[in-house]
């Protein structure tokens, strides 16, 4: 049953060096026709694929507080008159600092939106600018400030690490800014360097001066150790909160279940097949424009498939796999299932099994990707 | 027929190929010679036509040779057979090309008209003059701005010594001068001179494996006839068979009665193995044939040796399959089983040369989607022993012992490479570094240069066409023949990984400069094999003596760490292609190796070069 939806908002001001989402400079893009397809889309989404009332939805971008402020207001409309939302239904937006008006901030909160996820980044000026990002370390304080005094509490800001000439002190001194806020949720992630990015192209040039594996292990080990030490729990590779403030709506995607994805670009998982749309703006507003549903790829996952998915997105959190919900799913002990691989990766150290969980072990959260790939074509 | 008709249109008949540098403009001038003749209608030419296979297309060479019969209308009002014969590009395939050049009278010669003549050319060129042909000089690309005929005029007549007077200045690509060649090769090249009512004597040129007729075998009967129903006797190995077809290509496959003096066709006769069909042989009747083969023939033996080892050890018995398959069309290649402590069950095979030995891996690798690992190339080394005995050693990791060994000998070429003046230096330090005597050097203009050395075919077969390549910015030429072998002062370097000998890692290196390629080799392993679970290191030992040493650091971090906005499938891919980048390594003892590590000995020079 559906009980998540992603929105996605393709508009920046700026594009930073790292970002490879689907995205447009602002300036001169068809904001009002997107919306008006946006809207269409839910219509005719939700026509298919009835939903009960969602217990998430997350707007994520792009940058969706980049909308002005008739936009976003015309936005959160749609999302209301369209969406059945449960009564204790997360629902969050993506911000940058900087870009969040007090006047913005209370449209969001008058539409109910509950949670803030802020891209901070890092809080090393120098580093920002090295990443392509405009706001710096003081905007972050300022904007925090705001939003807690618009009313909202559940705040989480994004960090990320092994940036190009980033050191263990930079790395700590931002870590030590990020806790003087005091939130309950952080995401941290190290930098991956995609195609199509500014930082791909210097890389290739042999430009990008990153720090290496070893140090980038380093500070994934900070991390979890100072997240640790300031109450917050990791939950999942990238993720620590404080008890009760996980977030919902990603947690979707790690226990495998349903989606729905709307706007340029977005994937869904909606009765057992994965979609992506049309990433182009033109392509999308197009097809909604004809009443047409703009999906570019479509996926049915096989049962071999769901029960691989299984595993690689269950193994990310922190409790891992439940043991009883994977045979209550699909009638089968993931133990026997994968039996081979467990026994190996069991014996690297990589993973542990207790009565009702498969979970990584400290060593296995920083090689997940070795641990994941072993549930890949198991079934072949 | 009769044998006046047959001798009518003897005289007719017109035999020849074309011979060219790479991108000279051969493939080029060969189109065109077909549209001028109708073989083709221009919707059904393809670009290069006569390169068939989708390998040879992609590196611009022609590896299997092909014939076709075109007629022309002369400007004398007659009416000619023309039969354009394609040669290999490739210094791999010297000996198929003398081959092809015996089953004519004439060839092209092409130059282009700004680079003039370079090495590989040359080389053919007088593999045509060994032959007797009648050589026509052709100008190509006379078009181009930097084109400059006079100068090369002068170089046809002063390097090669013919007459270029006569030389038609050309652009194939443009379309300029193609008749002016067809007129002459009319009045130039000679007719053939066979006796059609004498025993059969038909050269085979090539032959190629269908899966529907057995072997096709390319033939040009120089005397004699041959149709279907003959029994025909292979000369150089006694084997008789029926002929079941000929014909020609025209340059669609089109059967004919008969095949006489001067044609060029093919022949089928339900042969089941190319290697009844030796490029070179002399195909006769079985009765009352002729007593004296067509001279030149020589059997071919591969000069580069590897090991080819399935990545899947359960794929053993699909690679002997697939270098089967490939065997029936390639008598050159051959193969036998070996097995290594570190790859298991493979195969050693030999080849013609490094080019030769690519094609057959990639061909593996792509039509039976086989994954393999190739070991380095070596030569063979001849071992003479203490006890008096010589070994002949393909592998090196068979190298034996030290102290049993009274000198080892190995295969030199001479090699000739022609270059503007300005690289001169260049060469010579290259040649040099790669232990190369030097011979001789002459000047062909006040600009280009003709640099003789005596090379191991050991530095010949790692990366030395590519480095002369990069040190003369690609303006160097480069050919080679084989002269025998010498003496070297040789040891077994072996590789040791985790403390354990990889045996297909060892290698044969010149003493004084084993310590140099020793530090070098674990350095380059250190970054071809990834981060392991934990520190490996990496040894080079000559004997028990271990003459360098470096480390591959154990694995810290390998994580995803985005969501990707719920696009799993993607998050999925990338997993997926991290995990098939796996199924690429090997696994030697506790190590999962690459590909390109086994071949990390062939590269070793990069840093040389790069200093």
């Amino acid at each position: 049953m559906m009980k998540a939806a992603y929105l996605h908002i393709p508009f920046c001001e700026h594009i930073c060096y790292y970002c490879d989402f689907n995205k447009v400079f602002l300036k001169g893009q068809p904001v009002e026709e997107y919306l008006q397809a946006l809207d269409e889309e839910m219509n005719i989404t939700l026509q298919e694929v009835p939903a009960e009332k969602l217990a998430t939805i997350f707007v994520g971008g792009g940058t969706p507080t980049s909308l002005n402020e008739q936009q976003l207001e015309r936005f959160c409309q749609s999302i209301n008159d369209r969406l059945p939302k449960a009564e204790d239904s997360e629902f969050t937006f993506e911000a940058n600092p900087g870009d969040l008006s007090k006047e913005k901030l209370q449209i969001l909160k008058d539409a109910g939106v509950n949670r803030i996820s802020l891209g901070v980044q890092t809080f090393n000026d120098e580093l920002l600018t090295k990443i392509g990002r405009v706001h710096r370390a003081n905007d972050v304080f300022y904007t925090i400030e705001t939003i807690k005094t618009a009313g909202f509490d559940n705040i989480s800001i994004d960090l990320m690490f092994s940036l190009p000439t980033q050191t263990l002190t930079d790395f700590k001194q931002t870590l030590n800014a990020a806790f003087s806020l005091d939130l309950p949720h952080y995401s941290a992630y190290s930098l991956m360097i995609e195609p199509k990015t500014v930082f791909y192209n210097l890389q290739r040039k042999g430009k990008l001066p990153t720090p290496g594996e070893e140090i980038e292990a380093q500070m994934y080990e900070i991390l979890m150790e100072e997240m640790d030490k300031h109450g917050l729990h990791q939950y999942e590779i990238s993720n620590f909160s404080k008890p009760g403030f996980e977030s919902r709506h990603n947690l979707t995607y790690w226990n495998n279940e349903s989606y729905f994805g709307f706007g340029a670009g977005a994937h869904s998982y909606i009765e057992g097949f994965r979609r992506s749309n049309f990433g182009p703006l033109k392509k999308y507003i197009e097809s909604l424009h004809n009443r047409k549903l703009p999906i570019f790829e479509t996926h049915r996952v096989t049962r071999s498939e769901q029960m691989e998915e299984e595993m690689f997105l269950g193994l990310r959190k922190t409790a891992g796999v439940s043991i009883s919900k994977f045979t209550e799913k699909f009638g089968q002990d993931p133990r026997h299932l994968f039996a081979d691989e467990i026994a190996d990766l069991t014996r690297k150290q990589w993973i542990e099994v207790t009565a009702d969980n498969i979970y990584l072990t400290k060593q296995g959260r920083l090689l997940g990707n070795e641990v994941f790939q072993m549930f890949l074509g198991v079934f072949d | 027929m009769n044998r006046e008709v047959r001798l009518k249109r003897q005289s007719k008949i017109r035999n020849f190929s074309i011979i060219a540098h790479i991108d000279h403009g051969k493939s080029t001038l060969a189109d065109r010679i077909l549209e001028k003749t109708n073989a083709l209608s221009s919707r059904e030419m393809k670009d290069q036509l006569l390169d068939s296979m989708d390998l040879e297309r992609e590196r611009g060479i022609t590896i299997k040779l092909n014939a076709v019969q075109l007629s022309y209308k002369a400007k004398d009002g007659e009416e000619y057979i023309f039969h354009l014969i394609d040669t290999p590009g490739h210094v791999d395939f010297t000996y198929e090309v003398s081959r092809s050049l015996a089953a004519c009278e004439g060839a092209i010669l092409v130059v282009d008209a700004a680079q003039g003549i370079e090495a590989q050319t040359l080389a053919n060129v007088y593999l045509a003059l060994d032959n007797d042909l009648e050589i026509l000089p052709v100008i190509n690309k006379i078009d181009l701005p930097s084109a400059d005929p006079e100068r090369v005029r002068h170089e046809i007549e002063d390097v090669i010594g013919l007459d270029a007077s006569e030389a038609v200045l050309a652009s194939a690509k443009a379309g300029i001068g193609i008749e002016e060649i067809l007129e002459q090769v009319v009045k130039t090249v000679p007719a053939p001179t066979g006796d059609p009512d004498a025993p059969l004597k038909a050269l085979i040129f090539d032959s190629l494996y269908d899966a529907y007729r057995g072997v096709v075998a390319y033939i040009r009967v120089v005397d004699g006839t041959v149709r279907a129903g003959d029994k025909i006797k292979m000369m150089a190995t006694g084997k008789e068979f029926e002929v079941t077809e000929v014909g020609v290509h025209n340059p669609k496959v089109t059967p004919c009665d008969e095949l006489t003096v001067g044609d060029v066709g093919y022949l089928t006769a339900a042969i089941k193995h190319v290697g009844d069909t030796r490029v070179g042989d002399t195909i006769t009747n079985a009765k009352n044939g002729a007593t004296e083969p067509l001279p030149g023939y020589r059997k071919l033996n591969p000069m580069v040796y590897c090991g080819m080892y399935p990545i899947d050890t359960a794929k053993f018995n699909d690679l002997r399959e697939a270098l089967e398959k490939l065997q029936l069309n390639d008598s050159a290649l051959q193969f036998e089983p070996e097995t290594s402590q570190a790859l298991g069950f493979g195969f050693r095979c030999g080849f013609l040369g490094l080019l030769h030995m690519e094609i057959i891996q990639e061909r593996i690798e792509r039509e039976f989607k086989i994954d393999l690992i190739t070991t380095a190339p070596s030569v063979i080394y001849q071992v003479y022993m203490t006890d008096g005995t010589l070994i002949n050693v393909d592998n090196p990791s068979n190298m034996p012992e030290q102290v049993k060994i009274d000198r080892v000998e190995e295969p030199y070429v001479k090699a000739t490479m022609m270059s503007p003046n300005d690289y001169v230096g260049a060469i010579m330090e290259l040649c040099q570094q790669k232990r190369g005597n030097f011979v001789d050097m002459q000047y062909l203009d006040e600009n280009r240069v003709s640099i003789v050395y005596e090379i191991p075919l050991a530095e010949i077969v790692y990366d030395f066409f590519d480095q002369l390549k990069s040190n003369t910015r690609g303006y160097a030429s480069f050919d080679y023949e084989l002269i025998g072998y010498k003496p070297s002062k040789l040891v077994k370097m072996d590789i040791l990984l985790n403390n354990e000998k990889v045996d297909a890692l060892s290698f044969i290196v010149h003493k004084d400069f084993a310590y140099d390629r020793g530090k070098i080799i674990v350095e380059k392993l250190k970054d071809l094999i990834p981060r392991q679970q934990f520190e490996v290191p990496v040894q080079a030992a000559i004997g028990t003596k271990i003459v360098a040493r470096s480390t591959i650091k154990a694995m810290r971090k390998n994580v995803l760490a985005k969501c990707y906005g719920g696009d799993i499938s993607r998050k999925r891919k990338l997993l997926e292609k991290q995990k098939e980048g796996k199924k690429r390594m090997k696994q030697v003892g506790s190590v999962e190796v690459p590909q390109e590590a086994f071949m990390a000995v062939l590269k070793m020079d990069d840093n040389n070069a790069k200093k």
